[in-house]
């Protein structure tokens, strides 16, 4: 006991969950919130994502990393019904997700962020909270017009909206517009804002992108604090230093397939994922140049028949 | 210079039909361009619907006036399903072109002449008002001061505009500060980010639709009733476009914004008319640079000048929040 002492509960569940999972693409979980089977998306020639399988363990921090291109974000709009695959089913909480239109999507519980954030400018932060709220009555147009119906449901809203802004210290802030915030402040309101849905998993595109260093680790601690209150998070990310820190199991995508997966260590020293960062011929010296040269005129011509 | 004429007519235009029309028009298209970023060219269409509903339904078929105007109402709605089910799921631009498409397809199809036994073609139809004139209170004229005054016909379509004005104001005050409201709002912001967080964006989006085209259509009946006659080129694109003036001047999104918008943009316009021709029968203006047939063209000159000035400099209107207007710019 005396060890654990500062670990906190969330991530030990996580931990043993994840202890006996092989580290192998598309290993299977002991208890998967997500699982998807067969994605496929192409543009036009390009198959941007082909996910054979891949299961997300429930209550566990999961990082979905790789180079740019890798078809991260592209999987990210598939699996939260923005984006529509060629082909592929997947089901969240046991129900199927394929075809489902992305509010829906949100109210099974599963809410995302965006890498270019989303606030609502012209709103107050306040009620870019208020609007995260499922279940409005007030939201209904007619029963919108009559106060009495919703001023209730409106009022516990509000205080909900006001305990998570103190949380993520934006509670000054309650009366600006969401448009006068700095970036890390849109990027916590977006947050803050997704967790008003109260989801089962969040989804969270390149939390720190843009963010200013003095509030990453403020960021940080957010994100934790979301698995100790039992929530499942998917998040997309290129700072190593943060998925090292925070996540309990690594997928790593490249060229549209996931390469590999496993604990943030044993994936770092991955053969296959350093390959796919820095290219197959990182180490150079057995290719000459005019191989390198063939493939590139090869690709130009490729380019040409395209058209 | 008769100058109790030119702000007699000026101050009139504050208050009368026409004003109204444009009022309830900009009070609709406010809804759709100021409150949900629906970038609809074709709010003439609504009201033209209306209008011709109403006409063709007494004077073409001779059902009363109630049937009239329910008829003109389903038409409105009607209109705004036809034009949001294909468009309101692509980006806003898109609603913007098949809009303003739309409202020349239902104009040209009111002046067209094999629809004419039923329409009037481009001369439109007239003797539809009765049923409306002959349940008017009023008798006599009213005089207010010795500037202004309303025949009968006059006071009663007004005294109808006024109550439909304060109606819809209440409603678009009631909708838009309830949650529902919220949500409009927010699909102006950013639609993805509404989705996200669980929000049927293209319901939303119909049901402004068809708010913004009902209030609007109401503007649609006071033009008919005021002129007692509907002619198709009374609901041309430019219509639209003085209803956006309106809506910019009087700051988009804000309640009262269109009916103050319509306010200055008559009393203006009214003063610029009145004042050109008396001026040049004055010889204040030398007629070879005006005379009276180009007054007229040269108040809408004015108008769009107006216009011009006013998104540089007071790009929030009258009732706008500077600031608020400015987030835009990030």
């Amino acid at each position: 006991m005396a060890a654990d002492t500062n670990v906190p509960p969330g991530v030990l569940k996580a931990r043993e969950a994840l202890k006996d999972v092989p580290h192998e693409p598309g290993a299977k979980k002991k208890d998967p919130i997500l699982v998807a089977d067969k994605v496929v998306r192409r543009f036009g020639g390009l198959t941007a994502v082909q996910v054979d399988h891949i299961e997300i363990q429930r209550g566990a921090i999961t990082a979905l990393i790789g180079p740019n291109g890798a078809g991260k974000t592209t999987f990210f709009n598939l699996l939260t019904g923005f984006d529509k695959p060629n082909e592929g089913n997947w089901t969240f909480n046991g129900s199927p997700l394929g075809g489902v239109a992305p509010h829906q999507v949100a109210r099974k519980g599963m809410v995302r962020t965006f890498q270019l954030t989303k606030a609502l400018s012209r709103l107050s932060v306040i009620d870019n909270m208020r609007l995260g709220a499922t279940g409005q009555k007030g939201e209904s147009f007619w029963r919108g017009l009559v106060p009495a119906l919703w001023q209730g449901q409106e009022k516990e809203i509000t205080e909900r909206a006001d305990e998570l802004l103190v949380r993520f210290k934006l509670d000054a802030k309650r009366e600006d517009f969401a448009g006068s915030l700095s970036g890390g402040q849109r990027k916590l309101l977006e947050m803050a804002r997704a967790l008003m849905v109260q989801p089962d998993m969040v989804m969270l595109d390149e939390p720190m992108a843009g963010v200013n260093p003095a509030l990453t680790q403020s960021l940080l601690g957010h994100v934790k604090s979301l698995r100790e209150d039992g929530m499942t998070v998917l998040f997309v990310e290129h700072d190593m230093d943060m998925v090292r820190d925070i996540s309990d199991w690594v997928i790593v995508m490249g060229q549209g397939q996931v390469i590999a997966e496993g604990t943030p260590d044993t994936v770092m020293a991955d053969p296959r994922v350093i390959d796919a960062y820095l290219g197959a011929h990182h180490d150079g010296t057995a290719h000459d140049s005019a191989e390198v040269a063939a493939e590139v005129a090869a690709e130009a011509e490729g380019g040409k028949s395209d058209e | 210079m008769s100058w109790d004429i030119i702000i007699g007519v000026s101050l009139e235009s504050l208050i009368n039909a026409t004003m109204i029309a444009y009022a309830l028009a900009a009070i609709g298209l406010n809804v759709h361009f100021g409150y949900t970023g629906l970038l609809n060219f074709g709010q003439s269409a609504f009201l033209g619907i209306a209008a011709y509903g109403l006409a063709m339904t007494v004077a073409t078929f001779g059902l009363p006036f109630w049937i009239g105007i329910g008829v003109g109402l389903l038409g409105a709605v009607i209109l705004a399903l036809l034009l949001g089910i294909p468009t309101l799921r692509l980006r806003a631009d898109y609603l913007a072109i098949v809009t303003i498409a739309a409202a020349e397809i239902v104009r040209l199809l009111f002046r067209s002449v094999s629809l004419s036994k039923w329409t009037g073609g481009s001369d439109g139809l007239q003797a539809f008002s009765d049923g409306f004139y002959s349940m008017n209170p009023y008798s006599g004229a009213v005089e207010i001061g010795t500037l202004i005054s309303f025949d009968a016909r006059e006071l009663w379509i007004m005294t109808v505009g006024w109550v439909l004005v304060a109606i819809s104001l209440v409603f678009v005050f009631l909708a838009m500060r309830s949650p529902w409201g919220r949500v409009i709002k927010a699909i102006r912001e950013d639609e993805d980010a509404v989705r996200s967080l669980g929000k049927n964006v293209v319901s939303y989006k119909m049901q402004s639709l068809i708010l913004g085209g009902v209030l609007g259509s109401l503007g649609g009946y006071v033009i008919a009733l005021r002129n007692a006659a509907v002619q198709p080129d009374t609901y041309g694109t430019e219509f639209t476009f003085y209803m956006y003036t309106i809506v910019i001047l009087g700051g988009a999104a804000r309640v009262f914004g269109p009916v103050i918008g319509s306010m200055i943009f008559w009393f203006l316009l009214t003063f610029i008319n009145a004042v050109l021709p008396e001026a040049i029968d004055a010889g204040y203006i030398p007629t070879w640079f005006m005379d009276k047939t180009d007054a007229g063209a040269f108040g809408y000159i004015c108008v769009g000048l107006g216009l011009i000035l006013l998104l540089i400099f007071r790009p929030q209107g009258i009732f706008g929040d500077k600031k608020e207007v400015m987030l835009d710019g990030r």
